[in-house]
Order: C-alpha cells, then sequence, then structure tokens
C-alpha cells in the first residue's frame, strides 16, 4: 500500500481507486491529530452517499471527528475489523484500516481530489 | 499543541492512553504551570479568604491545603480553587488559568480588609507528579520526608536545590504531588524528575490524559461541571460549603436556595448502547430532553464510556436509564454513582 499513488482531502480521507471501486480510509496526519482511536461509526452497505457528505465519524478517547466521503456511489463494503479493533486506524491507516469500500457512480471524481504531494503541501507535514 | 488560555499546551506527548495509565499504574508529570496563582497576605488575611471563599479556611492549620470554591453574590462560581495556608498571615491560592484574571479583580473587589492580593501567577511554574511512584520519584530529589506527609498538606523546600513549594494534591484520583517553582527552575527541574522516574516508567502527560483522569475521578472541571449558572449544592459540592463559619459572598444565595430546594444535580453516567456522550450532548429520560452532558468520554481504566450530566433531581439518582442524544440518535445510558474510579489505598 503506497500512500504516494492515493488521492486526497482536505478533511483527510483518501482514496485508492481499484476499477469502479473507491476504497476509503482517513490518512496518518488525521489518526495521529485524533490520537488513540476508540469508537468507528460507519454507514451500512447498501447506503447511497455523495463527494462531500458525512458518511460517520471517528471518535478518539479526546474528540470526535466527521467523516466525509471523498467519492460517490454506493457503499458495498464495510471494513468487519474496525467495530472490534479501531485502533488499526492508528496503527496501518493505509492498509488493514481502511474504512468503506464504495462502488463509483462518478470514476472521474477521484481525479480531482488533492494528489499526495498537494496534500502535503495542504497539511504542512513531510510524511503522508 | 493546542491553545489552552492563551498557553501552548500539548493535549499529549506520545499516546494518551499510555500516558493516562501509566499515571493510573506508576506515576506520571504533568506541566500545569498555566494554573494561576493568587496570594493573600497582611494581618485580615484570613478574613478576605474566608469572605471570598465558601469553605472555612480557619480550619486550615499551616502547611494546609482545602478544596474551595469562589462564588458570586448570586451562588454561581467564579472559580473552584485550592486554598493553601502557609502562614497565619499568608494564604496562597491555586485558581484556573482562564480564570485567573476574573479570580484577582474578584478578590481584590471584595478586598475591605486589611490584606495584601497579588496576582502572582508569573511567579510560579507548576509541576505535577501523579500516580503510584510519584513519591518514589520525588524522594529522590528532596531532602523532605515525604512519606509523613498527609494528603491535602504541604511544605516549603527544595527539589533538586532550587526552592518549591511541594504539596500533596492532584487532579487525577491518585496519590501525588503538585509543586510550585520558579519559572526559571522548571525546564530544569522537568528534565531531572523525567530522569528520577525513569526507573519507574515515569511518563510525560498532557492535558488529555488530565482531563480523562479526573473524569474517571469525578472531578470538576471550570466550563464544564461548573461556571456562573451553577451553584456548588447543584454540583455535589456542598461539602465545599460551610454556612456556619460566618457570611461569605454568595452565602444569602446559597441559603434561599437549600431553603427553595434545587432543581438539578450532577450525576454520573455510563453508556449502555454504543456510542460516546460527549460534553454538551442532550440528555433525554423517555422520549424528552431533560438535562445535558458536562463531560464525557471514554474511560481508559474502566473500559466503559463514562460521563457527568445534569438532570432533574428526581432522576439524578443512580440505576436510572436516560438516553444521550448522539449525534441525533438516541443512546441508552445508566445514571451511576460517582466516583467512577476511587484508588485502592
Amino acid at each position: 500500500m503506497d500512500p504516494e499513488n492515493l488521492r486526497y482531502t482536505k478533511e483527510h480521507e483518501w482514496v485508492r481507486v481499484e476499477g469502479d471501486i473507491g476504497i476509503i480510509g482517513i490518512t496518518f496526519h488525521a489518526q495521529k491529530e485524533l490520537g488513540d482511536i476508540v469508537y468507528v461509526d460507519l454507514p451500512k452497505a447498501g447506503t447511497s452517499t455523495q463527494q462531500g457528505k458525512t458518511v460517520g465519524s471517528v471518535e478518539s478517547v479526546k474528540a470526535v471527528s466527521d467523516l466525509y466521503t471523498p467519492v460517490s456511489g454506493e457503499v458495498v463494503e464495510v471494513n468487519p475489523l474496525l467495530a472490534e479493533s479501531p485502533e488499526i486506524l492508528n496503527t496501518d491507516p493505509y492498509g488493514s484500516g481502511w474504512l468503506v469500500k464504495i462502488k463509483l457512480s462518478d470514476p472521474g471524481e477521484a481525479g480531482k481530489l488533492l494528489t499526495a504531494a498537494e496534500y502535503q503541501a495542504y497539511t504542512g507535514t513531510e510524511s503522508l | 499543541m493546542i491553545d489552552f488560555g492563551g498557553w501552548d499546551m500539548p493535549v499529549q506527548y506520545a499516546s494518551l492512553l499510555e500516558e493516562h495509565h501509566a499515571v493510573r499504574q506508576r506515576v506520571g508529570l504533568f506541566d500545569v504551570s498555566h494554573m494561576g496563582e493568587i496570594e493573600i497576605r497582611g494581618p485580615q488575611a484570613l478574613d478576605l479568604v474566608n469572605y471570598v471563599t465558601t469553605n472555612d479556611a480557619a480550619k486550615l492549620q499551616s502547611g494546609q491545603a482545602q478544596y474551595s470554591g469562589l462564588l458570586y453574590e448570586h451562588g454561581g462560581f467564579v472559580d473552584d480553587i485550592l486554598v493553601h495556608k502557609v502562614t497565619e498571615d499568608y494564604y496562597f491560592l491555586c485558581v484556573n488559568a482562564s480564570n485567573q484574571d476574573k479570580d484577582y479583580a474578584h478578590v481584590v473587589a471584595h478586598n475591605q480588609f486589611e490584606a495584601t492580593v497579588e496576582n502572582a501567577g508569573a511567579r510560579y511554574a507548576q509541576l505535577a507528579i501523579q500516580g503510584p511512584r510519584a513519591l518514589d520519584t520525588l524522594q529522590k530529589l528532596t531532602p523532605i520526608a515525604l512519606a509523613p506527609m498527609r494528603y491535602y498538606h504541604f511544605v516549603d523546600s527544595k527539589v533538586s536545590g532550587a526552592p518549591a513549594r511541594i504539596a500533596r494534591t492532584g487532579y487525577t484520583g491518585e496519590d501525588g504531588f503538585e509543586i510550585y517553582i520558579s519559572p526559571g527552575d522548571a525546564v530544569r527541574l522537568w528534565d531531572e524528575i523525567v530522569v528520577a522516574g525513569a526507573e519507574f516508567g515515569i511518563k510525560p502527560c498532557g492535558l488529555g490524559a488530565r482531563n480523562t483522569l479526573r473524569l474517571e475521578a469525578a472531578m470538576a472541571l471550570y466550563d464544564h461541571e461548573i461556571h456562573a449558572s451553577i451553584t456548588p449544592w447543584e454540583a455535589n459540592l456542598g461539602w465545599i460549603v460551610k454556612m456556619n463559619k460566618g457570611n461569605f459572598i454568595g452565602r444569602h444565595a446559597l441559603d434561599r436556595q437549600k431553603q427553595c430546594g434545587i432543581t438539578r444535580s450532577l450525576v454520573g453516567f455510563e453508556m449502555a448502547g454504543r456510542g460516546i456522550g460527549r460534553d454538551g450532548y442532550e440528555v433525554c429520560i423517555g422520549g424528552r430532553g431533560t438535562g445535558w452532558v458536562t463531560s464525557g468520554g471514554p474511560s481508559p481504566t474502566l473500559s466503559k464510556n463514562i460521563g457527568l450530566c445534569y438532570l432533574p433531581c428526581a432522576d439524578a439518582a443512580p440505576g436510572r436509564k436516560i438516553q444521550v442524544m448522539v449525534r441525533g440518535v438516541a443512546v441508552d445510558a445508566l445514571t451511576l454513582s460517582t466516583p467512577f474510579y476511587k484508588r485502592t489505598k
């Protein structure tokens, strides 16, 4: 899993497009800002959503943060590990800590999101 | 780092959870230099202290501290504070950072006595060493025998050669010490305490762990459990009000409220359903909004989601089924007696 090849939002989500599926997660920077994550609220499979809409929330010990989907479409899969092990969002945000898979209704959307370099510039951090 | 009352402070150094557990199991070190200090001196220092605070400072011996309240005339909190009696004519108040200037103005405005009042925050830095190994850690750096010092007592001594007011107080629900030192010594003492505590597994701790620790101990946080519209009766802080000590600011309002009876009261809760009740969330009983959460979040020690809320008095008893509105969804919770966590002595 190479964060260099993902697309990013200013709300600190990432998306990786595989065919007509977008896999969505939160960034290393986001999990670091939130701290120890204890609870993840995600939409059910079958939910339709639109780019920029709130689809759930991530809670750490200290705060709750809304999740916005970077792409439009229908949720087809939800990471089953997160209900029991939300801490993998801290340890592996770009890998096993993915959140949902969305069947893209507009495959062109992802290409308009921030590139890795643009996201790094936006957050002002070296690491992704 | 976050801005906290004008101070740049770390919410966490590494992991909030690790910091929290370090304090419960070993020892943690907090930089709480943001806390304010007000010094009251003179032949009538006690008269002024007792007039502006709710607890009875006349009961203090030199070297003893007490938790107390500063109230407005209408009975609401200006602040919650620690009163230290240094000598007969010298009292040392530790106050909340963001309230420091307001507190100072309040005390000065009611100084109808022969007392001098100094806003002394700039002269003090404060470090808190908290946890079951706090004593072992600090003992390595001070000539004073700490074990005989009783809870809520203090002594003026030295830490690593620097003058320090060492108090057996804290805001975590654990044994521990708070030391008041010169800002010029603070960085060196921080480093020396970290080294001294290394063998006990000391961790630097941020504001995040300070908040989860005090919530488990059900200690009030200003602007959450208490503020200008909350009285000590409502906040379960009647024990810091001594109505028979003589007149004090807020006494008439408290007397009146005691006769009329309070309508709301602070009570603990734990979430039963999935979700976390956070500060400001509405609390419902039977579908009707009846109260609000003052502080809430995960309890790392208990592995439960806990909180404190205001409810109508009839419902503010342990064992009531309530619902916390978590972003539009009513999530079941159960009221509990507090503190949620109590250390074994």
